[in-house]
């Protein structure tokens, strides 16, 4: 399978002394969706910018699809598309005229710029703003636009730094499902995000980068599989007077209140067997939740696994 | 990149350029044309009557081409700085520098659209100034190289200076402190015949003397100076602030990390 970037011992030390990245090497594979995950200042945002060249590197190398970032510059950034963290487009230009703008930086003919500005705008719910300037767009609106402008030379591999950032829920949904669609018409995503739960629900495969080292690379079914249990959130619809008793081993239960149960099973134990315990003794279970995402309990054990508190 | 690419990005850049102006033409174009509009009436008209001639020529005919050439210079400057500087602190610079443009269509992008303000505004003086004098253009390759040289220089030290500004004041100090004095001192308003042969070397220190009056000889036919070696001095600004603002694109200079 071919490799869609290629990242070997890479390093980054800033003017004033801070290295941000200590060899990090790393490959993603092409068609994948890949979630690069790590605490604020771990250096994400830093191998984004040296990928697209906005950094200048210290040691290393990059190759996005076989070819040389360092060699190959104009290939390898027709290959890339790239949303960054902040807002980087003018305030006062009109929502097309970006899109359009970005489509003859690529060199893109009028005709086939037009077409694919109304392509993406349309996909993004943009459309409608066209001729608004972009001043006037909301954050999540802001943030459309920032994709739509990426893809509209429809790049082979598009990186999104924190692309839901500041959005709603409804719309974030809505992101997933777009993102997730053009991952499989064959465009390799590289996504950094501070919602655990969004690279667990999209990404086949993950990294976890701590002070600017890689401290995990695997899949993203492998990483889950290594949890030893989970801890669910049960909501009973009848009120509860005191705390059910559960016999099955290893199984741990803890009573909030009322209406709501705190129940640990370890892996291997099926929640089937807890919820007919509960039901033998009148419990009727309206609603369960995860208590905190699975992702998220591996990504905070790996940061305190390498030394973070 | 193949070349209509390039060539597709290059329009573009410069296409947004015109567009960036235009749209606010009240800042852009309206202010060089009522600042120049005053020096009109003020030093041609009203003193100029009492001036009487300079090197031959009405005081009002002597000043007309140094007032355009000092419209030309610090619209194309401005331009520049303004726009490329904009684009550093909105970051959407970095549209530029993650797209495939070679550096030199970049610069020669905003050059052009610097170019393309200085000379609008040229124009809007150039007619203003048929109100005020009799303007019969004695040689237009001359008149017309020299406009745009002078522009391109000014765009490209433009350019440079918003690579290395930081804050908006940053693009003002050097139009206050070094620009509009050497524009001033450079023979707009005087012949260098007027001043002692001190101020006379100090004065062919300064490259807009030369520009102005290069533009001065193209519509009178009557210079200060040798124009051939005025193209020349020209020639040598354009070639080294080019290499200057490729050096800084090429190390990202400001604008990289």
């Amino acid at each position: 399978m071919t490799i869609a970037i290629s990242i070997k011992d890479l390093d980054k030390t800033y003017a004033n002394g801070v290295e941000a990245l200590k060899g990090v090497s790393l490959e993603v594979q092409q068609g994948d969706f890949f979630a690069l995950l790590g605490p604020n200042g771990a250096g994400k945002s830093t191998i984004i910018g040296v990928i697209s060249t906005l950094i200048n590197k210290s040691g290393g190398s990059v190759e996005v699809f076989g070819r040389s970032v360092d060699t190959h510059i104009y290939e390898t950034k027709l290959d890339l598309g790239v949303v960054p963290q902040e807002i980087n487009f003018s305030q006062f230009e009109k929502v097309k005229d970006i899109v359009l703008t970005q489509a003859g930086y690529y060199g893109l003919p009028r005709k086939l710029a037009r077409e694919r500005c109304e392509k993406y705008l349309k996909k993004l719910g943009l459309w409608e703003k066209r001729s608004e300037r972009s001043r006037s767009l909301s954050g999540g609106m802001k943030r459309r636009l920032m994709i739509a402008r990426a893809l509209v030379h429809e790049p082979r591999l598009l990186i999104l730094d924190e692309p839901t950032a500041g959005v709603d829920i409804e719309l974030r949904r809505s992101m997933w499902n777009f993102l997730t669609e053009i991952n499989a018409d064959g465009t390799t995503i590289i996504l950094t995000t501070h919602y655990l739960e969004e690279a667990e629900q999209m990404c086949r495969n993950i990294a976890i980068i701590d002070e600017g080292e890689i401290i995990e690379n695997t899949s993203m079914k492998k990483l889950i599989g290594e949890l030893d249990s989970q801890v669910y959130i049960l909501d009973t619809a009848n009120e509860m007077n005191g705390k059910p008793e559960i016999t099955i081993d290893d199984v741990l239960i803890h009573r909030i209140d009322a209406h709501s149960l705190e129940v640990k099973v370890p892996n291997g134990q099926l929640i089937n067997e807890v919820f007919k315990e509960l039901d033998k003794q009148g419990l009727e279970i309206s609603s369960m939740r995860n208590k905190t995402n699975r992702l998220e309990q591996l990504f905070l054990s790996r940061l305190r696994n390498n030394g973070n508190d | 990149m193949f070349e209509n690419h390039k060539f597709i990005a290059f329009e573009t850049i410069v296409i947004r350029e015109i567009r960036r102006f235009s749209r606010i033409w009240l800042q852009t174009l309206v202010p060089p044309a009522i600042t120049i509009g005053l020096y009109f009436v003020i030093f041609g008209n009203l003193v100029g009557r009492r001036i009487g001639e300079m090197d031959g020529f009405q005081y009002m005919e002597f000043i007309v081409p140094g007032l355009i050439m000092m419209a030309v210079i610090q619209n194309s400057y401005s331009n520049v700085v303004s726009s490329f500087f904009s684009h550093k602190f909105q970051r959407s610079v970095e549209e530029l520098l993650v797209s495939p443009i070679p550096n030199y269509v970049i610069l020669m992008g905003f050059v052009v659209g610097g170019m393309a303000r200085g000379l609008a505004v040229g124009a809007i003086v150039t007619t203003m100034s048929l109100f005020f004098a009799d303007l019969s253009i004695q040689s237009f390759p001359i008149t017309i190289a020299v406009v745009l040289m002078t522009s391109v220089v000014f765009s490209l030290a433009g350019f440079i200076n918003a690579v290395f500004a930081d804050s908006f004041d940053d693009i003002s100090i050097i139009p206050t402190f070094v620009l509009t004095p050497l524009i001033y001192l450079g023979g707009v308003f005087y012949s260098i015949q007027m001043l002692p042969p001190f101020w006379q070397v100090v004065s062919s220190l300064n490259p807009i003397f030369y520009m102005v009056n290069t533009f001065r000889y193209g519509i009178l036919g009557s210079s200060d100076i040798d124009v051939y070696w005025a193209f020349m001095i020209m020639g040598v600004f354009i070639l080294v602030l080019y290499i200057s603002c490729i050096w800084l694109l090429r190390h990202g200079t400001g604008i990289r990390n």
